[in-house]
């Protein structure tokens, strides 16, 4: 973690509301929270102390939730990087049907299959009506849109959205925004929005008041990771600048199967683990896709995110935690708390 | 002896040429099958087209083989040709009877681009 980046953390924890933890007190809450890798949003520090200890008890009372993030189970997938897709995926949601305290709902940030077949469509629902959150919010990825642009996607996971597959919902005062980036793809180019959607998101967002936390998820990074290799959305900076506004606004994004995370302003970017295949750092390899590991250690790089939300900061603080916990290092591919 | 040698050079000298005529004479084409120097392949791999550029003549055929462990396509960015979502190991190919220069890219992963130059 460079200086300035470790400044730039002093700064926020200095800034809400004297709440009495310093970095000292940070780190030691990062250690105590064990070997997920914790980020606090705005409500800083006391936001994981307090949901690790004693929430679930009264969070129905005060309208604090959690949901998880899981993305780019790739189910149809069946290279050496991992032979068992829906293995995994079966792991993922037994870890979280063993959460300690239940999650409301899922969001899949995209790539559910490989192939867009029917038939990894169907094993992927079968996984799914196995765990305990039983709604489960979705945006594509490429991978999903690899026929009839889109339509098998469409037909089983758009009802009520809008052009590919964009839409909205609202959940205890928090809204949700799920958007779709893989969707007319120009030559050369990153991941897309569009001219529609970039419309549909400015209205969908006037009037709200900028204390309402705001959740964007879409498949591809919404912030620009690596352009080489198509790491980013180039039409992003449109739709942030309609956030822009919010006091608390969280991004959740897949594709690129390691975590990444950054803040800017009140916006905090995540990226989360795949449920199937790991893929190497930018830049570290001659290309994206699967990356082989050790088969002992392939549990080590899939993972979950764990999403809370606290009416009292009103603010997310975002848990990731592998498929295995390894009790000497917490860290995933990609990178650690502080961001690249 | 002499004139021996004459004819065995001459009879020599005539089975070459005429194993050389055999040989350059225009070979037998089916309606698939055509020199192989003309035709190209593109192979996909590691997120690239190689090579990213490829000429050929009018009537050439070009091969696209996906070596990635990865699904690619091969799309022609001014509505020309299009290949099906290929997964390892499957192969595209399309016969060029226009000139002219073809860029293409691969639409689930736009990054990957290439061109195929007809002339």
């Amino acid at each position: 973690m460079t200086d300035k980046k470790q400044d730039l953390i002093d700064q926020k924890l200095q800034d809400l509301n004297n709440d009495g933890v310093d970095r000292r007190g940070f780190l030691k809450c990062m250690a105590w929270a064990g070997t997920g890798l914790v980020w606090t949003m705005s409500g800083g520090v006391p936001v994981s102390r307090a949901f690790a200890k004693g929430y679930g008890k009264d969070a129905a009372k005060s309208g604090d939730f959690s949901f998880v993030q899981i993305s780019d189970s790739h189910i149809g997938f069946n290279k050496p990087a991992n032979p068992d897709v829906t293995a995994t995926l079966q792991t993922a949601i037994n870890k979280i049907n063993a959460m300690p305290h239940e999650p409301e709902f899922i969001i899949h940030t995209g790539d559910l299959s490989q192939l867009s077949k029917p038939s990894e469509f169907d094993t992927l629902d079968q996984v799914l009506k196995g765990s305990v959150a039983k709604q489960i919010y979705f945006v594509p990825g490429e991978h999903d849109m690899l026929t009839d642009n889109g339509q098998q996607y469409l037909e089983r996971y758009g009802k009520g959205t809008k052009g590919a597959g964009w839409y909205s919902f609202d959940h205890k005062g928090v809204h949700f925004v799920g958007l779709v980036n893989v969707a007319n793809l120009k030559a050369g180019g990153m991941g897309s929005l569009g001219h529609e959607q970039l419309e549909w998101l400015e209205d969908d967002l006037k009037g709200r008041s900028a204390s309402t936390p705001i959740v964007l998820f879409a498949h591809i990074p919404l912030w620009t990771i690596y352009p080489d290799w198509g790491w980013g959305t180039d039409d992003s900076e449109q739709a942030l600048s309609y956030v822009k506004r919010f006091g608390s606004v969280t991004v959740l994004n897949g594709h690129i199967h390691q975590i990444m995370q950054k803040v800017e302003g009140k916006v905090s970017f995540h990226t989360a683990m795949s449920t199937a295949f790991p893929q190497p750092a930018p830049g570290t390899a001659p290309s994206a896709g699967p990356m082989k590991v050790p088969a002992d250690q392939l549990q080590r790089v899939l993972g979950v995110t764990d999403v809370n939300y606290l009416v009292s900061g009103r603010s997310l603080a975002v848990v990731d935690s592998p498929l295995a916990d390894s009790g000497s290092s917490a860290s995933a591919s990609g990178s650690g708390a502080g961001g690249r | 002896m002499k004139r021996n040698s004459i004819w065995v050079a001459s009879f020599t000298a005539s089975i070459i040429i005429a194993i050389v005529l055999l040989v350059a004479g225009s070979p037998v084409v089916t309606a698939n099958d055509q020199p192989s120097a003309v035709n190209a392949d593109v192979n996909i791999d590691n997120f690239v087209f190689g090579p990213q550029t490829v000429t050929v003549p009018v009537g050439a055929t070009v091969t696209w083989t996906n070596k990635d462990d990865i699904p690619h396509t091969s799309v022609s960015t001014e509505g020309v040709f299009k290949s099906k979502v290929l997964d390892t190991d499957e192969k595209f190919s399309y016969t060029f009877t226009k000139a002219g220069t073809y860029p293409y890219y691969c639409t689930i992963h736009p990054k990957m681009t290439g061109k195929v130059v007809v002339q």
